[in-house]
């Protein structure tokens, strides 16, 4: 029977690679350059090896679309602290990508402590990649009231403005120092470990596997990240005032672009984009570069009052939230994407009538896989697609089909890479492309200086 | 796909559901006779009003059914209500917190997650909630309202546990632990591990001593209580309110012919109580439980009110009660040729008037099971009633409504007792 090993890209890959090397695997591709998700494996000729944003790794596993999988225990923790009778064992602790999760607070905050924040009174806002994480720590240290904001990263930058508390993963007391945050709790310190699915692991043959990974491991200590917290000359944050407008600017490969447009319209940007808090010429403005899926949300919530993000996320939020007073004010027209229904280039469905039968005819649950995940629900239901599950993904979600997705709602430019992972386009969603949003409850004072930079990037996208 | 309901959930049929209205119409008037109230709060609750007050335990906090609602972009989110009682509290503050007597009752369903598929997770309850009097004669209300709902049900030798939570915080405090670890071991004693108790090894001797008296005070007897006040009184003053507030229900429930068993060791219950704690077994399963609770109002934000209150499990005494069997005597099954349209009106007004004469009148659609009624008439153009009389094996020809309720009142009996 073939055994199922779920891979991760990113900040393991290349130590999980070399640690496979040193194992013999012999499997083709998985470098940083991966450019396909299904591995061969010349050891194993039975091993389906696929990569998988981290992310995604114990969720898999948990369900049992793969038998063993690699990933950070922070992840594995992510998952059991929600869900805790998930079906997934730590098999081994593989020693290396040390990383320890902590909660932090902004060192102009004050409250440094559990206990101090338990006697707030106000909400607590936590900023996480890790919800669920965050959650449970607040319940078990008795805050009274708080909010998690969910996050797809960046979290370092928010404190003290754009949340209270952020949980993160630190690895130097350089890093923490040059966001301006302290520690106020460990929550988690772990690496790199192999799970595996509960079912798996007493129902098949994965002796060989696991004992090959635990010949490859090397017999070095591993090393504790060291997080002494280092105190840096002046203070990265400068006092704002209540009338000052909050711009959250994009990274990832919607930066350069954003950049470029603004300084058309004479808004300067420094280069300074290290500690995610670049400066402007702007009167009254603060930047923040953060991810563009969280910026309807903030925006949503006042963190924010201008955002530069894509039309798909403003959607995906708009679906979760209807009645959010979050709206697009301007098309910037940059960035163009095809929000587009694909399938396994095997299956015989040409159109969204194809899907919907295909999705009657089988006998299991239709799976619909998407980073997007209110996008694909409201597809899915308006078009009627059978008893289906919503499987949320972290990226890469070419690698789920077709053993553990039906159907993916992506985004693409060309259409090239969905192409190179044998699958097809059976429906357009819409397009998107990076726009304006603010909130419908302006905040009053900031008006004016909102409508000066809305007027001054509309003269450059009008003016072509 | 097959068709099937949520794991973790149940369906209640008419035969259960009878079980269900039969304690709860019980239930009901016990209360309503007793000068309560009946309340009723939503389903969603914010989760944040469950958090405010430390009044779950952090292991009961990880099992709600708690999500975004569809303007929770601030991350509020709301829950299925995971307990009656903070609900209710909610509503006394809100609606009636000017610190006057309130006697609330309700039934209502609270969901928390349970994965082991042994219990459901949406489970029934009959609450009393009795705000703002603190007395033991307010304790030993509830516990005589509780005795009287299940003496009605059937079930009046359940056994009847003590403990008082007053009494446990009092002694941890006095172990010189941190305020963490205390809440750490209270929270496990909450959560129902009785050995969270008697794995404590205090280190003073005054303290083991008291400690192995307390905990293994179990059986019936209040001297027994005043000798161990008696004693402590001078090492350990401070559990002295306790136990005299305990002595005095103790006495009470004596006076009034009460059977109960102290037993300290048996905590479960929630982080809002203060005093005396109780628990009600059947054949060594629990069927309910309550308790003083002064402490919950305040935390949130209500004032210093004190309260105390009860719920009784209703999934687990419908399996204990058995209702009196409706089929028979009043039930009638009544059948005409559908074609004839005038004896279909006829058997209209004829079933009206069987039902308004209290009788239960089934209309004969086909395939209902004769031998679920005692009574079958048939009628004919004419019009006339042919009643047939299943228990006897009579048969009646007649010719008015009036006839038929003579018959069904001459062979039948009174509607109010089988026949």
């Amino acid at each position: 029977m073939a055994v199922k090993l779920a891979l991760p890209k990113g900040r393991l890959l290349d130590e999980t690679s070399a640690l496979l090397r040193r194992a013999d695997f012999g499997l083709s591709g998985y470098s940083k350059q991966v450019r396909f998700y299904h591995l061969k494996c010349r050891r194993f000729p039975n091993l389906l090896a696929r990569v998988f944003h981290e992310r995604d790794i114990p969720i898999q596993v948990a369900v049992g679309n793969y038998d063993l999988g690699i990933c950070g225990l922070d992840w594995v923790e992510e998952l059991l602290a929600k869900y805790p009778t998930s079906a997934v064992v730590k098999v081994k602790d593989l020693s290396y990508g040390q990383a320890a999760l902590y909660i932090t607070a902004s060192r102009l905050s004050g409250a440094a402590t559990v206990r101090e924040l338990g006697l707030k009174s106000g909400i607590i806002r936590i900023a996480s990649e890790y919800p669920n994480l965050a959650e449970s720590f607040a319940l078990k240290s008795r805050w009274r009231r708080f909010s998690v904001f969910p996050l797809w990263g960046a979290a370092e930058v928010y404190p003290p403005e754009s949340a209270d508390l952020a949980l993160i993963p630190v690895k130097t007391g350089e890093e923490l120092s040059s966001y301006g945050l302290v520690k106020v709790s460990k929550v988690l310190e772990g690496g790199a470990f192999l799970i595996a699915n509960a079912a798996s692991q007493a129902g098949k043959d994965l002796a060989g596997v696991v004992a090959s990974i635990d010949d490859g491991l090397l017999a070095t200590e591993k090393t504790a990240p060291s997080v002494e917290v280092v105190e840096v000359g002046g203070d990265t944050l400068a006092e704002a005032g209540d009338d000052t407008v909050w711009l959250a600017l994009p990274d990832g490969h919607q930066q350069s672009p954003t950049l470029s447009l603004l300084s058309r319209a004479n808004i300067q940007v420094n280069d300074n984009l290290v500690n995610r808090r670049p400066t402007t010429n702007l009167d009254g403005v603060k930047i923040k570069i953060i991810r563009p899926q969280d910026m309807p949300l903030q925006v949503a919530n006042g963190n924010f009052d201008l955002a530069v993000t894509g039309r798909d996320w403003l959607r995906e939020h708009r679906y979760q939230f209807p009645s959010s007073p979050v709206k697009e004010l301007l098309d910037l027209k940059l960035g163009k994407v095809k929000i587009v229904a694909v399938v396994s280039k095997d299956l015989a469905v040409a159109d969204v009538d194809g899907l919907r039968q295909f999705s009657y005819e089988s006998d299991v649950p239709f799976r619909v896989a998407s980073e997007y995940v209110n996008i694909a629900d409201k597809y899915a239901r308006d078009n009627h697609l059978g008893p289906y599950r919503v499987i949320p993904t972290w990226g890469a979600s070419e690698a789920f089909v077709p053993e553990d997705a039906d159907l993916l709602i992506e985004n693409t430019q060309t259409g090239r890479t969905i192409a190179r992972h044998n699958l097809k386009i059976v429906d357009k969603l819409f397009e998107s492309t990076a726009c304006l949003i603010g909130s419908a409850h302006c905040v009053k004072g900031k008006g004016k200086r909102i409508e000066s930079i809305i007027t001054a990037l509309k003269a450059v996208v009008e003016g072509g | 796909m097959k068709v099937q309901k949520c794991k973790g959930t149940r369906d209640l049929s008419p035969e259960e559901m009878a079980r269900f209205r039969l304690i709860e119409g019980v239930f009901r008037d016990c209360c309503l006779k007793w000068g309560y109230g009946e309340v009723r709060t939503p389903t969603l609750e914010y989760l944040h009003l469950f958090t405010a007050t430390g009044t779950l335990t952090p292991n009961m906090l990880g099992k709600v059914y708690s999500f975004l609602d569809w303007d929770g972009w601030s991350g509020e989110r709301v829950v299925l209500r995971p307990d009656g009682t903070i609900p209710v509290a909610r509503l006394y503050i809100e609606n009636m917190g000017d610190g006057k007597i309130a006697k609330l009752f309700y039934v209502a369903n609270v969901f928390i997650f349970e994965a082991t598929g042994k219990e459901t997770r949406e489970k029934w309850q009959c609450g009393v909630e009795l705000v703002g009097v603190n007395s033991p004669l307010a304790d030993v209300e509830l516990i005589k309202v509780v005795l009287e709902v299940l003496g009605r049900l059937g079930l009046g030798d359940a056994e009847l546990r003590l403990s008082h939570i007053g009494l446990i915080r009092s002694l941890l405090h006095q172990l010189g632990l941190s305020s963490e670890q205390q809440t750490r071991i209270f929270d496990r004693i909450l959560d129902g591990d009785r050995e969270a108790l008697t794995k404590i090894k205090p280190a003073q001797p005054e303290l083991k001593e008291a400690f192995s008296q307390l905990l293994d005070l179990k059986g019936k007897s209040p001297e027994f209580l005043k000798d161990l006040a008696a004693l402590f009184s001078q090492s350990l003053p401070q559990l002295k309110p306790h136990l005299d507030n305990f002595i005095t229900i103790v006495d009470l429930l004596e006076e009034l012919g009460c059977n109960y068993h102290i037993d300290l060791t048996s905590g479960k219950g929630f982080e809002y109580y203060t005093g005396v704690l109780f628990h009600l077994f059947w054949d060594g399963e629990e069927i309910g439980g309550g308790g003083r609770y002064d402490a919950l109002i305040p935390l949130m934000g209500g004032g210093s009110i004190p309260a105390s209150g009860f719920a009784l499990y209703l999934d687990r005494l419908m399996n204990l009660v058995k209702p009196q069997s409706a089929a028979g005597s009043h039930r009638i099954l009544l059948g005409s040729e559908p074609s004839k349209i005038g004896a279909v009106k006829e058997s209209f007004r004829l079933a009206r008037q069987l039902r308004e004469a209290g009788y239960v009148v089934a209309l004969n659609l086909g395939g209902e099971k004769l031998a679920d009624f005692r009574w079958l008439v048939d009628v004919r153009k004419g019009p006339i009633f042919i009643l047939t009389d299943q228990l006897k094996g009579k048969k009646f020809g007649l010719k008015t409504a009036g006839e038929v309720l003579r018959i069904l009142g001459e062979e039948g009996g009174s509607k109010t007792s089988p026949a």
